[in-house]
């Protein structure tokens, strides 16, 4: 018997999409805010010290009971009503049983045949505004599980020695999102995949249900990916890569897998259905564990939680206080600010679009928001290694001083002056302004001294300008700012030289 | 005669991580046949219109409010842990799984 090629060069992502179609699933894990864990009252919290938000539960120490945190029922509720999902009038929780040290008790806790919401779909907007369906096979509860650390010479777990435990994220409620095979995507899978995980997080944010930063495993994905040759309707065989982590990975993941399974298919080899493991670096994906469909996890009901009830009154009340969907609000600000479709990603790739919502529900002109916060402030940010939402620059400070722009107070140069100030705790634009000196010059006196001083000491300035020559009056207004410090208003300076050489501006 | 094979009781025990000998998969077998035709009986009893009961009390949504409670400390918590390292559980390096 010859053995089976199961390894070949990818191919080109061009030559894999003329040969084949790629299918794709997802499997996204949501980890809730809520304040305590799914089964247990310790806390939910990040980055504590290793075991110290555990208590018996999370331990599983024998004689311990369970008992459902009911916000964390209600989150998943209303996740999926938003994944336009239908919801399960009655449904169980079951043990899905497994021996790894991630979990003590020896078995997750998770739904198997009753998931709590079923049957949605999720709209997803790719670059070009084009929308793209997907269909959501079901969203289920269950717990995460603990973190392990390998230890010995490598970091990773070949080769490790022994493996450290930390029980901090075992019991921490999590919400499963499975899609439904994802087929006609085309070329447009990488891109599709990206916008899906970005999407579930975008909603996942509006419910405010997690805190959705995916540097922390809030948002996780699972990627399936299989293809089948063009004119087929018989799916291939699948890999799973693991916890993918970013958005821009997720792309990735999936733009490399189509061009290895295309390259192994291509020569006449098969895939082996068997999870990936993602490698930022190389941005390839690496062997895991086989998987087979029959892993057997002996699911059987949970005997120790009493099952959950939805009644529809509980439904409607949670679905008339669900949030205005991400992806219509994006839309409705678009129209109603008129940014272009470029900066608005920009504004979006830049997680702004809340802060200069409410910039200019504060009174500032849509503009005047977006130049501030993708300018200054993001720049301030940037030079301080963190977000411009983290800066403690308030929409009100925005609005304040663009008020002092507008009123004729400041010019924007001081301004930005004003803004560092206030990032560095000086107190408000007006505040600062009034106590550094930096209103602007508009004494005429004191500006007409600096004009006239500037004039004297660049006479072939003044005689090309008297010739004509307007544009070189800025050459003019560099000595007057250095005379008083910044603060001359330049539209002034021009005014005053044109007066002094009687032309008419 | 028992649904249970020897086949079965292999695959269970190698689920369970347990290690058994041949005398001990006879033994199980044999063993694990009888319960399972004794609880057969109350399948024939019961008919096909009762589903089956995994919940025997009529409780649903025994819910908690999200509400911080005790919490461990460090040391509580690996109180019984056979070995420990760094605040965290010291295990054998295992390869199978995730």
């Amino acid at each position: 018997m010859t053995e089976t090629l199961t390894e070949a060069q990818p191919l080109s992502f061009e030559e894999a999409l003329e040969r084949y179609e790629p299918v794709m699933g997802f499997e996204v894990h949501v980890e809730l805010n809520t304040a305590t864990k799914m089964f247990s009252s310790a806390p939910n919290a990040f980055g504590d010290e290793p075991n110290t938000n555990v208590n018996e539960v999370c331990l599983g120490l024998p004689g311990t009971l369970p008992v459902v945190n009911g916000k964390a029922v209600e989150s998943a509720i209303r996740l999926g009503l938003a994944l336009n999902c239908q919801i399960a009038p009655y449904c169980r929780f079951a043990r899905k049983q497994y021996f790894y040290p991630d979990t003590p008790k020896n078995w997750q806790t998770s739904q198997y045949d009753e998931p709590i919401a079923f049957d949605g779909h999720l709209d997803v907007e790719l670059d070009d505004g084009e929308i793209f369906r997907v269909e959501i096979e079901r969203a289920h509860m269950e717990e995460d599980a603990g973190k392990l650390t390998h230890a010995g010479t490598s970091g990773r777990i070949q080769g490790a020695e022994y493996s450290l435990v930390d029980y901090n994220r075992s019991g921490v409620p999590l919400i499963e999102i499975v899609t439904k095979p994802i087929t006609g995507a085309g070329e447009r899978a990488p891109e599709i995949a990206r916008a899906y995980v970005s999407a579930i997080r975008d909603i996942v944010k509006a419910l405010d249900i997690s805190d959705a930063r995916m540097e922390r495993g809030n948002v996780r994905c699972d990627a399936n990916v299989s293809l089948m040759p063009k004119g087929s309707s018989r799916f291939g065989t699948r890999s799973e890569t693991k916890n993918v982590n970013s958005m821009r990975a997720v792309e990735h993941a999936v733009h490399y897998e189509i061009r290895r399974h295309a390259g192994i298919l291509a020569a006449g080899g098969s895939i082996v259905q068997e999870t990936r493991h993602w490698q930022e670096t190389t941005r390839t994906t690496s062997s895991g564990r086989p998987k087979s469909d029959a892993d057997d996890y002996r699911y059987f009901p949970e005997p120790d939680l009493v099952p959950v009830t939805v009644t529809e009154e509980w439904v409607a009340a949670l679905r008339a206080e669900l949030p205005e969907p991400p992806a219509e609000r994006r839309r409705r600000l678009r129209q109603s600010w008129g940014y272009t479709d470029a900066e608005f990603r920009d504004v979006i790739a830049a997680g702004l679009l809340d802060a200069i919502e409410e910039t200019v529900e504060q009174g500032a002109a849509p503009a005047v928001a977006r130049k501030w916060w993708m300018g200054e402030i993001s720049r301030l940010a940037n030079a301080r290694d963190t977000e411009p939402a983290e800066l403690g620059v308030s929409p009100a400070t925005i609005v304040e001083l663009n008020g002092l722009i507008e009123q004729g107070r400041i010019n924007d140069k001081i301004a930005r002056q004003v803004l560092e100030h206030h990032v560095d705790g000086e107190g408000s634009p007006a505040e600062i302004v009034a106590a550094r000196g930096l209103e602007v010059v508009s004494d005429d006196g004191a500006l007409t001294a600096a004009v006239e001083k500037a004039m004297a000491e660049n006479p072939d300035v003044v005689e090309k300008v008297a010739a004509g020559k307007l544009k070189a009056i800025g050459a003019l207004i560099g000595p007057v700012m250095k005379e008083t410090r910044g603060q001359a208003d330049a539209g002034k300076v021009r005014e005053i030289v044109l007066q002094k050489l009687g032309i008419e501006g | 005669m028992s649904e249970i094979s020897r086949a079965d009781v292999e695959h269970l025990a190698k689920l369970a991580h347990i290690a058994m000998t041949d005398a001990e998969l006879e033994k199980m077998t044999s063993e694990l046949g009888v319960i399972v035709d004794s609880v057969k009986q109350v399948q024939e009893a019961a008919g096909a219109d009762v589903p089956a009961t995994s919940h025997p009390l009529p409780l649903t949504n025994v819910f908690r409010e999200d509400v911080v409670g005790h919490v461990f400390t460090a040391e509580e918590s690996l109180a019984n842990a056979p070995d420990a390292e760094d605040s965290r559980f010291k295990v054998p390096a295992i390869l199978d799984g995730e």
